[in-house]
């Protein structure tokens, strides 16, 4: 488990890590906490002439109230944005996921901005990032340019960040007095998920008045339950309301077949989960 | 000197003592061989073959050569006789097919993950660096990979894993109690019973486990001494030396082994590796100090797998549910070669399945395949869990078909605690056990009435979460010995264990053990013995181990012997030591030896007060000044110990699983065990030993599985493929025990490193299974996998085979520099 050699430079600033990108190009790969590149450079499937660290731009590490909108850091950490009292107010379902995130120590290392960079179908972040419409903001040698989170997930390990442009931060919007849940289904605790259904709801009484639900690990990106958004808008936060709406989550998706289960039992598990999910999210759980 | 210690106030065996090597462990203090760094050390990268089966037609080193830093590239070619071979110790049958395993072969790699080339360089990073640059020609050959089809390649023209061998079977071997004459005719008991009884027929996948201890193994190697010092994170020392001494010609006095802390064994770590006869080989050949560590990837991909066996099983019984015989037929997969226990591993199973009960007839016979898959050898519990999963697996299909509850089929069956000692039906004399207490314990532990009374409401309510209750009774034959017993079975070493106890002139005691401890606390248990029985502070004792230098004589740790077989050694040893030092204790306090008690560490004359201390005694054989004429200055003493017979702890075991019927998942709601394993020397560690087991078994039922994909790749080489669960997927059992002292070894101990692996799988399965029964279900495979559990209920059948590849969860087309 040694990584080929490489040569390292910490910038201490946005510019100066779009300098040394530019220089390098192809040769060169960034690192933010090393959870996904690490294990990549150090079973040799990868090995960069240079790796760009971003851990010493202090711009790029906390959580802003922007006002409409929570400005999330791409280089805080999965720890730091879980504790952060803003975003349990302001985004819970962030909150809801992280809790779910790998364990410990990759959550104390492991970053925002990093894990939804890297883009790994069944990473937990995408799903919430999509279904809370958040805003992608890259910066490259042209300046900065706002991606919707519609158009950030490409494909598999994908996104619409170019090879010159780095991941500075991701504005989600406030959704205060939405519930949330995460529903994550694994075999054991530290696995990442075979599916996860990331739920948000608003509820007016006992009635669903809107939902945003999206999910990871149904297709090569996150994906958003659309049917089942629209259906469940206007039902009561009932069983019954809910699992007409939950059986149409998997329509349309695409999921994997893996050691942890066919495409088959996949679409099986989002419709269960969603269900779970959204009454957890409605406080029906 | 006078004594100037307090007799041991309180006995040492019974109490919880925390282990004296977790300080070091825990705190990093130790040295593992990874950490050992020596003058002038080279470091070795091994080029390992990605092909199954596969001719070697050409090996490029030239580039690695002049990569920088880089000292040789060898490969097996180059190094030729000078690698020695790695030994099968158990040809199971005389007529055994064993193909010769060179550790580096030069012509054929016969499974993914083989080595055909070494790198040797200055620095570990610079021998992987240039290992990527040796470029070695392949020309695939067809791979024997799957189990059922691989034994039959032999008729019907499929591919072999050895082509020169001509066949994939290894071995049969076979065992008939009415040709043995330990019970009668099998054939002629499931006739009867498909006439007027019950026949249960089934067939069971064993899957292949890899044992993924904490340590990679790791050697060192230095031939600059006389003797050649190698260290090795084994279990073996001793059988390694002996083997590199067999297989290489240098002297068996030339070379020392010494087996530091090692961390976690498992069984995967009693092999004589091919890393580690290629360090030896570089290291002999350089004449320079080497070290190789494998990476985790190595690891789950070259060092043995376990289980991975087929068992086609058919059980006769009565209307009324006495079983009147049961046949096993297995098809065990050895992998590419025959390891060092490697075809024995079934056999071990084979006196098993009979398990706690008396059955009248028996037959067991096993196929050993080989296949272009890593090798396969002993994993905790080494045939005696497969054993015991079927059985148990059987015992709860019966009750079911009768309609009746699991625990009254067995009672029905098992050995009563009055029949002991009782020979079975297939051949085991079992000493003691009380199967009735150790069930009625585990019973009012479990709170199993309830539990029933809550899965017979949640099954009339339709419940979306089942309730399932699993049962698993299990004996075992443990302490790895009887050297008789293992020659009747060809299998190539004894049994027996040394001890020495060495009596040091300032009071203090060393024992040395030839046992070779590797995370089960032998360091403390073992002076726990030696206190009592000499009466010294449990401080002032030092374990010494795993180094031939020091511990020249002994069979190393596994199969549960170390303290069954060990320990009894050592308890000789001391004996010996107060046998040397009474007529010195009697000369020194001019009194007759007859008149001489020992007790709580001195010699007292009866009667008066006068008395001396074994360590007074110790102090005066090393001045020697005043002794006996004639008696030798030493009271130090070792003992050889050999058991006539292995030993049997048992247990009940039950198990509480909660079902999710939407998803198929299993969560673990309570389980409870009642184990009977004779006296416990140290609570604690007994515990912790269950606890581990238990993990490790139910990893078994719920988890881990080594899976091949259709070319020959290990699909599950990371951890994140490959299940081990941690804490947060366990919850806390409940333990006790029940007390039937062994009978054959003075302190009354039975082995219980494995109890707990051996247990838990089929009381968990059986739970699972007992959850589904409304739903028609009657097996799922094992691991029981959300999906197999999901599709059991939703489409009947098992669940079916894990097929896909693993999901990828890091880049691995992206971008530089490739
Ligand atoms: C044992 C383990 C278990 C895990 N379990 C889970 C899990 O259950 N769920 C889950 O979601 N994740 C899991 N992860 C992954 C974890 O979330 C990582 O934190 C995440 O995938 C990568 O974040 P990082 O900061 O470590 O990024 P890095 O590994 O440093 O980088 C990842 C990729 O993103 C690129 N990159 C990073 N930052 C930027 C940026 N600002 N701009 C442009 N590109 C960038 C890098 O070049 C690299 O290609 C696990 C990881 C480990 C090691």
């Amino acid at each position: 488990m040694i990584p080929a050699a490489f040569e390292y430079v910490a910038p201490a600033s946005v510019e100066e890590a779009l300098a040394a990108l530019a220089e390098h190009g192809d040769d060169a790969k960034i690192i933010a906490g090393g959870q996904s590149l690490l294990p990549v450079l150090r079973m040799r499937l990868n090995a960069p002439e240079w790796v760009i660290d971003l851990g010493r731009i202090a711009s790029l590490r906390g959580v802003r109230d922007g006002g409409d909108h929570l400005a999330i850091g791409a280089m805080t950490t999965h720890h730091d944005v879980g504790q952060d009292p803003m975003v349990h107010e302001h985004a819970l379902l962030i909150s809801k996921a992280i809790t779910h995130l790998a364990d410990a120590q990759v959550r104390h290392r492991g970053t925002f901005g990093g894990a939804l960079a890297h883009a790994d179908p069944a990473g937990d972040l995408g799903a919430p990032a999509l279904a809370l419409d958040a805003t992608f903001v890259v910066q490259g040698p042209g300046g900065t340019r706002e991606i919707p989170a519609a158009d950030f997930f490409v494909d598999l390990f994908e996104t619409a960040i170019s090879d010159d442009e780095i991941l500075t931060e991701v504005r989600v919007p406030k959704y205060d007095g939405w519930g949330a849940a995460y529903e994550k289904f694994v075999r054991i605790a530290h696995q990442w998920p075979i599916v996860a259904v990331a739920a948000t709801v608003r509820l007016e009484g006992d009635t669903i008045a809107e939902a945003r639900i999206g999910l990871t690990n149904m297709g090569s990106t996150p994906v958003r339950a659309r049917a089942t958004e629209q259906m469940l808008a206007g039902q009561p936060a009932t069983e019954e309301g809910v699992a007409a709406a939950a059986a149409l989550a998997a329509d349309g998706t695409t999921p994997p077949s893996d050691l942890n289960g066919d495409a088959d039992y996949r679409r099986h598990l989002a419709t269960v989960l969603t269900r779970r999910a959204v009454l957890a999210a409605a406080g029906r759980g | 000197m006078t004594a100037t210690q307090e007799p041991t106030a309180r006995a040492e065996i019974g109490r919880d003592r925390r282990r004296k090597e977790d300080q070091r462990l825990i705190t990093g203090r130790t040295r593992w061989t990874d950490n050992i760094t020596l003058p002038g050390m080279l470091h070795l990268a091994m080029v390992r073959s990605p092909f199954p089966h596969a001719r070697i037609t050409g090996i490029e080193t030239e580039a690695a050569k002049q990569s920088p830093n880089v000292v040789a590239v060898l490969t097996g070619a180059d190094l030729g006789e000078a690698q020695g071979a790695c030994i099968n110790a158990w040809p199971v049958v005389p007529d055994q097919v064993t193909p010769a395993h060179v550790p580096m072969p030069s012509d054929r790699v016969a499974f993914a993950g083989e080595t055909v080339a070494v790198v040797v360089a200055r620095s570990a990073a610079e021998a992987r660096d240039a290992a990527e640059l040796v470029e070695v020609d392949y020309e695939e050959l067809p791979a024997a990979l799957e189990l059922k089809e691989s034994a039959e390649a032999h008729a019907n023209g499929g591919a072999l894993a050895h082509p020169d061998l001509g066949t994939n079977v290894s071995a049969v071997w076979r065992f008939d109690s009415a040709e043995a004459g330990t019970g009668g005719d099998v054939e002629a008991a499931i006739a009867e019973a498909r006439e007027n009884g019950i026949v249960i027929e089934r067939e069971y996948r064993q899957q292949r486990l890899i044992p993924a201890f904490m340590e990679p193994r790791s050697t060192v190697v230095d031939p600059t001494g006389e003797q050649i010092t190698v260290w090795s994170a084994t279990q073996v020392p001793h059988i390694l030396r002996f083997a590199m001494a067999a297989t290489t010609g240098v002297p068996e006095s030339k070379i020392r082994v010494i087996a530091p802390d090692v961390g976690g064994g498992f069984g995967g770590k009693l092999q004589q590796t091919p890393e580690e006869m290629i360090t030896f080989a570089v290291a002999r050949r350089l004449g320079k100090p080497v070290k190789y560590t494998e990476t985790r990837s190595e690891s789950l991909l070259a060092a043995h797998h376990g289980r991975d066996q087929w068992q086609r099983l058919t059980l006769a019984a009565t209307k009324d549910g006495h079983v009147t015989g049961l046949k096993v037929d297995l098809l065990a997969d050895l992998g590419a070669y025959v390891a060092i226990v490697g075809g024995g591993v079934p056999v071990l199973g084979a006196f098993m399945f009979n398990a706690i009960y008396k059955f009248p007839a028996y037959q067991f016979q096993t196929t050993n395949v080989l296949t272009n898959k890593t090798w396969t050898d002993a994993y905790r519990g080494a045939g005696r869990p497969e054993a015991t999963f079927a059985i148990e697996r059987l015992m709860d299909e019966l009750a079911a078909e009768l309609g009746k509850d699991p625990l009254e089929v067995r009672e029905m069956n098992w050995i009563k605690h009055e029949e002991f000692p009782f020979t079975t039906v297939a051949g085991l004399e079992y000493d003691s056990g009380n199967y009735e207490a150790a069930t009625a314990r585990a019973k009012e532990m479990f709170g199993y009435d309830a539990l029933r009374a809550e899965q017979a409401e949640r099954r009339s309510r339709g419940d979306k979460v089942q309730l399932g209750i699993g049962v698993s009774t299990f004996t075992e034959m443990c302490g790895l010995a009887p050297s008789r017993v293992l020659g009747s079975l060809n299998y190539g070493a004894g049994g027996w264990e040394h001890a020495e106890v060495r009596m040091l002139a300032t009071g203090k005691v060393e024992v040395v053990t030839g046992a070779s401890a590797h995370g089960q606390g032998h360091e403390t248990a073992f002076s726990q013995i030696v206190a009592d029985r000499l009466g010294v502070p449990f401080e002032d004792i030092e374990v010494l181990h795993g180094d031939t230098q020091i511990s020249h004589k002994g069979l190393d740790t596994y199969g549960s012997r170390s303290l069954v077989v060990g320990g009894e050694a050592l308890v000789r040893a001391a004996d010996k030591v107060i046998e040397k030092a009474r007529p010195i204790a009697a000369h020194l306090l001019e009194a007759s030896v007859d008149d001489l008690e020992f007790s709580a560490g001195r010699f007292a004359v009866k009667g008066t007060d006068q008395g001396m201390a074994i360590t007074e005694i110790a102090t005066a054989v090393f001045a020697a000044h005043n002794l006996p004429d004639g008696l030798e200055p030493s009271i130090d003493s070792e003992a050889t110990f050999d058991p006539v017979n292995f030993n049997y702890p048992h247990g009940t075991h039950l198990c509480a699983v909660e079902v999710d019927t939407e998803t198929g998942q299993v969560r673990l709601r309570s389980y409870a065990c009642c184990d009977d394993i004779g006296n416990v020397i140290n609570p604690l560690i007994v515990a912790g030993q269950v606890h581990g087991g238990l993990v490790q078994g139910i990893a078994q039922a719920l988890w881990e599985e080594a899976v091949y994909d259709d070319n020959g790749t290990l699909v599950t080489g990371s951890f994140v493929d490959y299940l081990l669960p941690t804490a947060a997927d366990t919850i806390s059992f409940d333990l006790d025990h029940t007390t039937s002292p062994a009978t054959t070894n003075s302190l009354g101990t039975k082995g219980v490193g494995e109890a707990g692996t051996i247990a838990s799988t089929p009381a968990v399965v059986n739970a699972v299974v007992d959850a589904l029964r409304p739903y028609g279900v009657h097996d799922v495979a094992m691991p029981c996998t959300p999906e197999r559990v999901w599709r059991a209920i939703n489409s009947g059948g098992s669940g079916g085979e894990t097929t896909e590849a693993a999901a990828p969860h890091f880049d691995e087309s992206e971008g530089a520099a490739q």
